[in-house]
C-alpha cells in the first residue's frame, strides 16, 4: 500500500549532537503507528521534523503525494497533520470549548470575521462540543482548561488536535504522567478514535503501545533499529534484550 | 415498533447542547458607561470638575482601549505606543494645514496615518514576542519622537504644531461647530461609542477568539493552523488606527500636536492606564484605568506637584498584590458575594 506518510533519510543536528541520522518511516493510510525508543533516543526530536517545528537538515517528509519538507507548522496543519504535544499545550485561560472551537477549520476559515460574535455560531459550537463529547469532556465544556484534572487535560489534548479533523493523527507521549487508570482509559479513547484516522504515537509506555499498535519502530541513538508488528518486535533478539524483553 | 409512550419514556432525554454565552450587542456596563459619560455636562460642575476634563479622560479612555486590544487581548506588550497617538495628532494637524481644513478628510487622514506607521513597525516586530517584543515596540517609538523634534520644517520640532482648528462638523445639511468643550465632547464621545461597540464585537468575533488563543500559546495557535504573524500584525494595526483616532482628537483638544504626546511619557501612561484598571482581565479595564488616571493627576495635582510619584507608588502597589487591577478587584467581589 502506498504510505500515506513518508519521511526519508532524515537527519537533524543540534551543534555537534547528532540527534537523527537517516531516519526511514512510512505510515500506511488507517493504520497505527507506534514509535519507541529509550529516553533520549531522538523520538520527539523526529516528532517535531515530521510536524514542522524543526526543519530537518537532511531528508525529506512526504505527506499524501506532496513533499512537505520544511513547511511551517501552520500550513502543516491545513493540509491535515495534527499533533498533540508531551508537555501540555492548551490555551490554559478559555473554557474547554473553547480550546476545541478556536482549533476548529470552521473557525478558522472565519478567522478574519470582525464583526459577529462566534458564541452565535452554533454549527461550530455544536461540532466542538461535539468532539469533547468524542473524548469524553462533553460535561466540562464550560470549564477553563486550567481548572482540570490531569487526565482530563491529556483528553482536551487529544480533542483539540482532533478539532482539526486530521487525516493524519500524531500523538507525543500521550500517557505521559498518566496512572494505570488513566493510561487505560486514554487506551479505549484511541481504539474509539482511530476507526477513522491514521495515528502516530511516540511512547516508551510499552505496554500501552503493543495492545494498541499495528506496526512499531524502535529508534535508538537517532536511528531506526528495528521495525514490525508487536509479535514480530517481542520475537527481536534486541528487543529481547533490552528492557522490551519483559513484555514477552 | 416502540409505542408512542415508550418513545416518550424510555428514552434518555438527549442533553441540553452546549452553548456558549453570547456577547450581546449593548450590554449593562456599556449602557451604564455611555449613561454616565453622557451625562457629565449636568453634573461635573456641581462635583468641582469641568467639561475640558472629561474630554480629556474620554480621548485617554479611547486610546486605552484601543492599546488593549494588543496588551490585554492578543498578550502584547508595547511600550511605545504613544507614537500612534502622536502620529494621528501630527497628521490631523498637518492634513488640515497642507491639504484641507475638512474634519472628515483630516481625522481619516490621522487614522490612515498612524494604521500606516503601526503597519510598518509591526511587520518588523510580529515574529516576537514578550520582551524582545517590548524592546523593539520602545526603539520604534522612540524613532517617531526623535523625528518630530527634529524635522522642524514639517512638525514645528519642539513647539510642534500651533493654532490648530477645531473644525466644524460637517453632515451636508448642517454643520455643527465643535469650537466649544462641550461640542468637541459629545463628537469624541460618539466616537467612543462606536470604537467601544466595534472593540466589543472584535474581540468576541472569530478574529477575537483566534487572538486570545494566540495570546495564550502562540505555538498551539500555529499548530493547529492559524496564520499567528498575521494575527498579531492586524492587531497591531488596529490598535494603531485607534491610537491615531485617539491622537487627533487629542489635536483638536489642546488645537495643536507636540512632540510630547508621543514621547515615552505618554506610552507610559497608557500602560499604567491599563494595568492599574484591570485591562489584563476585563475588557472595561482600560475605560477605568483612563478614568482613574486622569482623576488622580488632578486631584492629586491640586495638592502637590509630585502627584505622578504617589500615583507611581500606588502602581507599584497595585501590580504587586493587585495584579487584576481595579476591574479584577470588582470581579473578586462579585465572586465573593455570590
Amino acid at each position: 500500500m502506498t504510505p500515506l506518510f513518508e519521511a526519508r533519510r532524515l537527519s537533524k543536528r543540534f551543534g555537534d549532537a547528532v540527534v537523527l541520522e537517516d531516519v526511514n518511516l512510512a505510515f500506511a493510510p488507517g493504520r497505527l503507528a507506534g514509535i519507541m525508543g529509550p529516553n533520549g533516543a531522538g523520538k520527539t526530536t523526529c516528532f517535531n521534523c515530521l510536524t514542522g517545528r524543526y526543519r530537518p537538515d537532511r531528508g525529506e517528509v512526504w505527506f499524501a503525494g506532496e513533499n512537505i519538507t520544511g513547511l511551517a507548522p501552520r500550513e502543516i496543519a491545513r493540509r491535515g497533520i495534527a499533533r498533540s504535544f508531551q508537555i501540555m499545550n492548551l490555551f490554559d485561560e478559555t473554557s474547554a470549548l473553547e480550546n476545541v472551537l478556536v482549533a476548529l477549520p470552521g473557525l478558522r476559515a472565519r478567522g478574519f470575521d470582525f464583526a459577529t460574535d462566534a458564541a452565535r455560531s452554533t454549527a461550530l459550537v455544536d461540532e466542538a462540543a461535539a468532539v469533547l463529547a468524542r473524548v469524553g469532556l462533553r460535561g466540562k465544556a464550560l470549564a477553563r482548561a486550567k481548572s482540570l484534572s490531569y487526565g482530563e487535560r491529556r483528553a482536551l489534548e487529544i480533542a483539540v488536535a482532533l478539532a482539526a479533523k486530521p487525516r493524519l493523527l500524531f500523538l507525543d507521549e500521550p500517557t505521559a504522567g498518566l496512572g494505570a487508570e488513566g493510561t487505560a482509559r486514554l487506551a479505549d479513547l484511541v481504539r474509539e478514535i482511530r476507526r477513522d484516522l491514521t495515528i502516530v504515537i511516540i511512547e516508551h509506555d510499552m505496554r500501552f503501545l503493543f495492545g494498541l499498535a499495528d506496526e512499531i519502530s524502535v529508534i535508538h541513538w537517532g536511528q531506526v533499529i528495528a521495525r514490525g508488528t508487536p509479535d514480530e518486535l517481542r520475537a527481536n533478539p534486541w528487543v529481547q534484550r533490552s528492557n522490551l524483553g519483559e513484555l514477552g | 415498533m416502540a409505542s408512542a409512550a415508550e418513545e416518550l419514556f424510555v428514552r434518555a432525554p438527549a442533553p441540553p447542547p452546549v452553548r456558549l454565552a453570547p456577547a450581546g450587542l449593548l450590554t449593562w456596563p456599556m449602557a451604564a458607561t455611555f449613561v454616565l459619560l453622557a451625562s457629565t455636562p449636568l453634573w461635573l460642575g456641581a462635583i468641582g470638575l469641568y467639561q475640558y476634563l472629561a474630554l480629556e479622560i474620554l480621548i485617554w479612555m479611547l486610546f486605552a482601549l484601543g492599546y488593549n486590544l494588543l496588551l490585554g487581548h492578543a498578550g502584547l506588550p508595547s511600550f511605545g505606543h504613544g507614537a500612534y497617538f502622536g502620529v494621528g495628532a501630527y497628521g490631523f494637524g498637518l492634513a488640515q494645514k497642507y491639504v484641507a481644513a475638512n474634519l472628515w478628510l483630516d481625522l481619516g487622514l490621522a487614522v490612515l496615518a498612524a494604521a500606516l506607521a503601526g503597519a510598518i513597525v509591526a511587520a518588523f516586530i510580529s515574529h516576537r514576542r514578550g520582551i524582545y517584543y517590548a524592546l523593539l515596540t520602545i526603539a520604534f517609538g522612540q524613532v517617531f519622537w526623535f523625528v518630530a523634534i527634529k524635522w522642524h520644517s514639517v512638525t514645528g520640532g519642539e513647539d510642534g504644531l500651533l493654532n490648530l482648528k477645531r473644525l466644524p462638523a460637517d453632515f451636508g445639511f448642517a454643520s455643527v461647530s465643535l469650537a466649544s468643550n462641550e461640542a468637541l465632547f459629545y463628537f469624541a464621545f460618539a466616537a467612543f461609542v462606536l470604537v467601544v461597540i466595534g472593540l466589543w464585537r472584535l474581540v468576541h468575533s472569530p478574529f477575537g477568539r483566534i487572538l486570545h488563543a494566540v495570546k495564550q500559546n502562540e505555538m498551539r495557535a500555529a499548530f493547529v493552523g492559524h496564520n499567528v504573524w498575521l494575527y498579531k500584525w492586524l492587531a497591531f494595526v488596529i490598535s494603531a488606527a485607534i491610537a491615531g483616532l485617539a491622537g487627533a482628537l487629542f489635536a483638536m483638544a489642546q488645537q495643536s500636536a507636540y512632540p510630547n504626546v508621543m514621547s515615552l511619557h505618554s506610552s507610559g501612561f497608557v500602560v499604567m492606564m491599563v494595568l492599574i484598571g484591570g485591562g489584563l482581565v476585563s475588557f472595561w479595564g482600560p475605560v477605568i484605568g483612563a478614568a482613574f488616571f486622569i482623576l488622580a493627576r488632578v486631584l492629586l495635582g491640586a495638592y502637590t506637584e509630585t502627584w505622578l510619584l504617589w500615583y507611581g507608588l500606588a502602581f507599584m502597589a497595585m501590580v504587586l498584590f493587585r495584579p487584576e487591577g481595579i476591574a479584577g478587584i470588582w470581579q473578586s467581589v462579585v465572586a465573593r458575594r455570590r
